[in-house]
């Protein structure tokens, strides 16, 4: 068998395997062993078996289809075709259809390896973490109705049970191979973690953030559906590649080629739909005009490209975008619908863990990534500033964030913004890089912060310090984390996963700068936002495990986690430091892999931009030459040695004291420590807005609609009472007289019921000659009657 | 009119089948024995086979039409179906000589109103 036959089959059972492993444990979940302790098993047993199933498909691809030199300066190496098709049509609407397909390139099966790693680490992990649901819990941070904690049963297998659909949806949106069906898996991918947010229900504010995150994420949704909208009329299909028929002739036109078509070497062109919908006022005058259909069809034909030249139907690829990388924004937590990501911190860390490095907003950045083609410049400089903001305004509030995990949610949603700055300066490769080598360290760094929980029971670093002794393994790995994320590295040379991914970025930005220097400041941004990373991060390792405890009582308890929970971390953190590395002498390595699906025109510069002439997007290899590379690497390196080395002076040596510091910026501080008071602005421009109009509908209900429906209700008691009276005096009277008489009737027969055989005889006898007497005086009458004489 | 060589006609046998009937009646309306009313039952029935008989006979009702063989089927039906009557009436009767230990059917007022 062919293996383009193979792989949908391999990746589609790894895909599978989730959702078979949440129907079992819906099903039997409780039953699975003492208080469902083996639902985590058959959990991690699938995506473990996904895992091995993806890799198997990688090692097919790359025997397949040779990864070649990453020779940059020289131009990109070609792209290889995807494998795509339908697995089941669902429906056809008129023209369009609608199917469960896949779209399977390098991309994808990378996505399928690291989000199956990724999630395999923490469902080990959280056998431990979550061990304590396996019984009965008293929730310390809720009470019950008599002010005492709240006793409540284990949740254990239910916990597994959202991981396993939370695993699957993310899988199905990565191979999904028409944009309806990760639409479909990008509402599955909220609706879970809605779920696992808000874990621990009980808790007002767990349960707050779940209902945040989702309505946030409703936002950017909607903004998704208008640009789903916008594909579905303007081009007439959901898949993103072109489908065939048995025999290989293209029957339909995909997205991708119909924004760039393969005939125009891949330059973004208006589809034809967008343009005849753009002048459709021109088109019905034709239509009118003319006799027959074809003749039209015809004529419109010709006049197409004179439209298109005239910029027809471009603002419609803008709008469409735009539309699509909204639901980007919320999902992945872009500037200004950041703000459900810090507080998706209440669920279980594992959770967090899941959701910040493999999937949920993993998913964002894959999905600009994978509609890079139909992205305009235009949109593309809208995706730039999106992240370049968000990148700047998280890292500074993780400066101050005292929480272990909140400083982890505001540097995740920080390198989110340098996944999408990456890619708004077209450096696809960049963004897509970072999100790999962050999903390993991001992941790592929760998981490690999830063990310092589960051994101080506090989130708040202020209380923790000197826990290196006690927990060796954990300050271990999580400082490779740190040193990750920071991009630490021998310039030039070989790094952490973060250096090789982070240094793309700084120069691609770079790069971006030379062509347009009006946007150079998102360079700046960039920079500095990769110095507050190395700060934040060592502080949090600083305040966590070195120095003398500060709280002594904390300090005393902790202790290492047990194997299930340092095992993933050492594999994760390998992976932190290798993820970036391509195997000496060879190609292999992700680079090279995700070289493979650079989207169609991204080899070259993209500068034909209608609505913003002077933008110009450098090709990607430009970057990584020798000019931009170097003094980019430069300015990296030394902005996340700027940021160690405050780190180190204020909490390592305490060479300076940060409450000085703090008191001196204090403003600043007070504005950082508020969060920018994002949280107060949305308060009051949506959620005060929104409850005012609420309580007037609400005193219009109970004003007006109550009154109205009480009043009816009064009017109906009334109108039933005298229909109760009108039903006893007349209705049963009547139906009590018939039963009375029936009876008495009854009781007057019975009489003649004597039991006494012979006078039945005679009765019979007397009633046989009566009824002759009768028929003999009657019958001329009858006869007559009937034959109407 | 020679009586041995013309038909009688009908009314001789109405009249015979009249008085009959009358006996049978007669009988289950007076005999307490539930014997004698099975033997009442017994004569009503002949009586309405005596007519089925009479009224059938090609030589009285119809003429070259018919072969005077419908009464007498009918006769036949009516024996039989008497003769099954009898056996069911009779098993009846003994059951109820078992529980009352009498035939007195006077005495079987058990369903009375």
């Amino acid at each position: 068998m062919d293996f383009h036959q193979v792989l949908p089959i391999l990746l589609g059972t790894a895909w599978l395997l989730p959702l078979a492993s949440f129907a079992l444990i819906v099903l039997f979940g409780p039953r699975m062993g003492k208080a469902g302790r083996y639902a985590g098993y058959v959990a991690a047993g699938a995506i473990i078996i996904a895992f091995v199933l993806s890799f198997v498909a990688l090692c097919g691809w790359i025997l397949h289809h040779p990864l070649s030199s990453p020779h940059h300066a020289a131009g990109h190496p070609p792209a290889v075709d995807p494998v795509s098709g339908d697995w089941y049509p669902l429906g056809s609407f008129g023209s369009l259809n609608l199917s469960i397909g896949y779209y399977i390139d390098s991309l994808t099966i990378a996505m399928f390896c690291m989000v199956t790693l990724v999630s395999s680490c923490i469902h080990v992990y959280s056998f431990g973490y979550m061990h304590e649901e396996l019984h009965e819990v008293t929730d310390p941070l809720v009470t019950g109705p008599g002010g005492e904690p709240l006793k409540r049963r284990g949740r254990y297998h239910r916990f597994f049970q959202y991981m396993s659909l939370f695993c699957f949806s993310m899988l199905g949106l990565c191979i999904a191979g028409n944009i309806a069906m990760v639409f479909v898996f990008w509402e599955l991918v909220g609706i879970c973690s809605y779920l696992l947010i808000g874990f621990y229900h009980e808790r007002k504010t767990a349960s707050d953030a779940g209902n945040k995150a989702f309505i946030v994420n409703r936002v950017g949704d909607f903004g998704m559906i208008v640009g789903l909208m916008v594909v579905c009329t303007g081009l007439g299909t959901f898949s993103f590649a072109d489908v065939k028929d048995d025999r290989g002739n293209v029957t339909q036109t995909g997205i991708f080629h119909q924004v760039r078509p393969p005939e125009k070497d891949f330059k973004l062109t208006v589809p034809d739909g967008m343009v005849k919908l753009a002048a459709r006022g021109e088109v019905a005058r034709i239509v009118r005009g003319t006799r027959s259909a074809v003749e039209a069809e015809r004529e419109i034909r010709q006049r197409i490209p004179g439209w298109r030249e005239q910029g027809c139907g471009y603002w419609l690829l803008v709008i469409g975008g735009l539309g699509i990388f909204c639901g980007c924004i919320g999902k992945s937590a872009q500037f200004p619908l950041h703000v459900w990501l810090p507080d998706a911190m209440e669920g279980p860390t594992p959770v967090s863990a899941l959701i910040h490095a493999a999937t949920m907003v993993a998913a964002g950045v894959y999905l600009v990534g994978r509609f890079f083609p139909v992205f305009t410049p235009e949109v593309l400089l809208v995706i730039a500033y999106v992240g370049c903001i968000t990148l700047f305004l998280a890292a500074t509030i993780a400066i101050t964030a005292t929480d272990i995990k909140r400083v982890l949610a505001y540097s995740t949603v920080s390198q989110l913004g340098y996944m999408i700055l990456a890619l708004g300066l077209g450096g696809w490769l960049a963004g897509i890089f970072h999100l790999f080598t962050h999903s390993f360290f991001k992941s790592l760094l929760f998981l490690c912060s999830g063990s310092v929980i589960h051994a101080c029971h506090t989130n708040e670093m202020p209380e923790m310090g000197g826990l290196r002794k006690k927990m060796p393994w954990t300050a271990y790995t999580m400082l490779v984390g740190c040193l990750a994320i920071a991009g630490a590295g021998i310039p030039l040379l070989i790094g952490f996963s973060g250096y090789h991914s982070k240094d793309y970025i700084i120069a691609q930005a770079l790069s971006f700068r030379h062509e347009n220097p009006l946007h150079g400041w998102m360079f700046y941004a960039a920079v500095l936002g990769a110095a507050m990373t190395a700060f934040y991060m060592f502080r949090l390792w600083y305040m966590t495990f070195a120095g003398r405890p500060r709280d002594g009582h904390a300090a005393e308890h902790a202790h290492e986690s047990p194997w299930v929970m340092i095992v993933p971390l050492v594999i994760l953190a390998v992976f932190a430091v290798i993820a970036a590395w391509t195997v000496p002498l060879t190609n292999l390595g992700l680079e090279p892999m995700l070289e493979q699906s650079r989207p169609l025109g991204a080899t070259e510069g993209i500068d034909d931009a209608v609505l913003l002439s002077r933008l110009d997007h450098p090709a990607e290899h430009e970057s990584h030459g020798h000019a931009f590379h170097v003094p980019a690497t430069f300015w990296a390196f030394t902005a996340a040695l700027v940021g160690f080395a405050f780190a180190t002076l204020f909490y390592g040596v305490r060479k300076l004291d940060p409450e000085n510091a703090r008191r001196t910026f204090a403003p600043i501080h007070w504005f950082l420590l508020n969060k920018w008071w994002f949280d107060e602005l949305y308060h009051f421009l949506f959620i005060r807005p929104v409850l005012i109009v609420s309580s007037w509908v609400a005193a219009i209900d109970r004003k007006g609609i109550d009154w109205l429906a009480d009043n009816s209700a009064r009017l109906a008691v009334a109108v039933s009472r005298l229909d109760d009276w009108i039903d006893r005096l007349f209705v049963d009277r009547l139906v009590d007289l018939t039963a009375h008489w029936t009876f008495a009737a009854g009781l007057y027969l019975r009489r003649f019921q004597t039991g006494n055989l012979r006078q039945y005889v005679m009765w019979i006898a007397v009633g046989t000659v009566a009824l002759f007497v009768l028929m003999s005086l009657y019958w001329s009458y009858a006869i007559a009657a009937i034959a109407g004489v | 009119m020679n009586l041995l060589t013309e038909p009688v006609g009908i009314p001789p046998y109405v009249f015979v089948s009249a008085v009959l009937l009358v006996a049978g009646i007669v009988c289950m309306a007076t005999k307490r024995n539930a014997i004698g009313v099975l033997m009442g039952i017994e004569l009503v029935l002949n009586a309405a086979n005596l007519n089925f008989v009479a009224f059938g006979s090609r030589f009285i009702a119809g003429g070259e039409s018919t072969l005077g063989l419908d009464g007498q089927l009918m006769a036949m039906f009516v024996i039989v179906l008497a003769a099954a009557e009898a056996a069911v009436a009779l098993a009846i009767v003994l059951n109820y000589y078992n529980n009352f230990a009498t035939v007195d059917v006077d005495r079987a007022d058990d369903l009375k109103g």
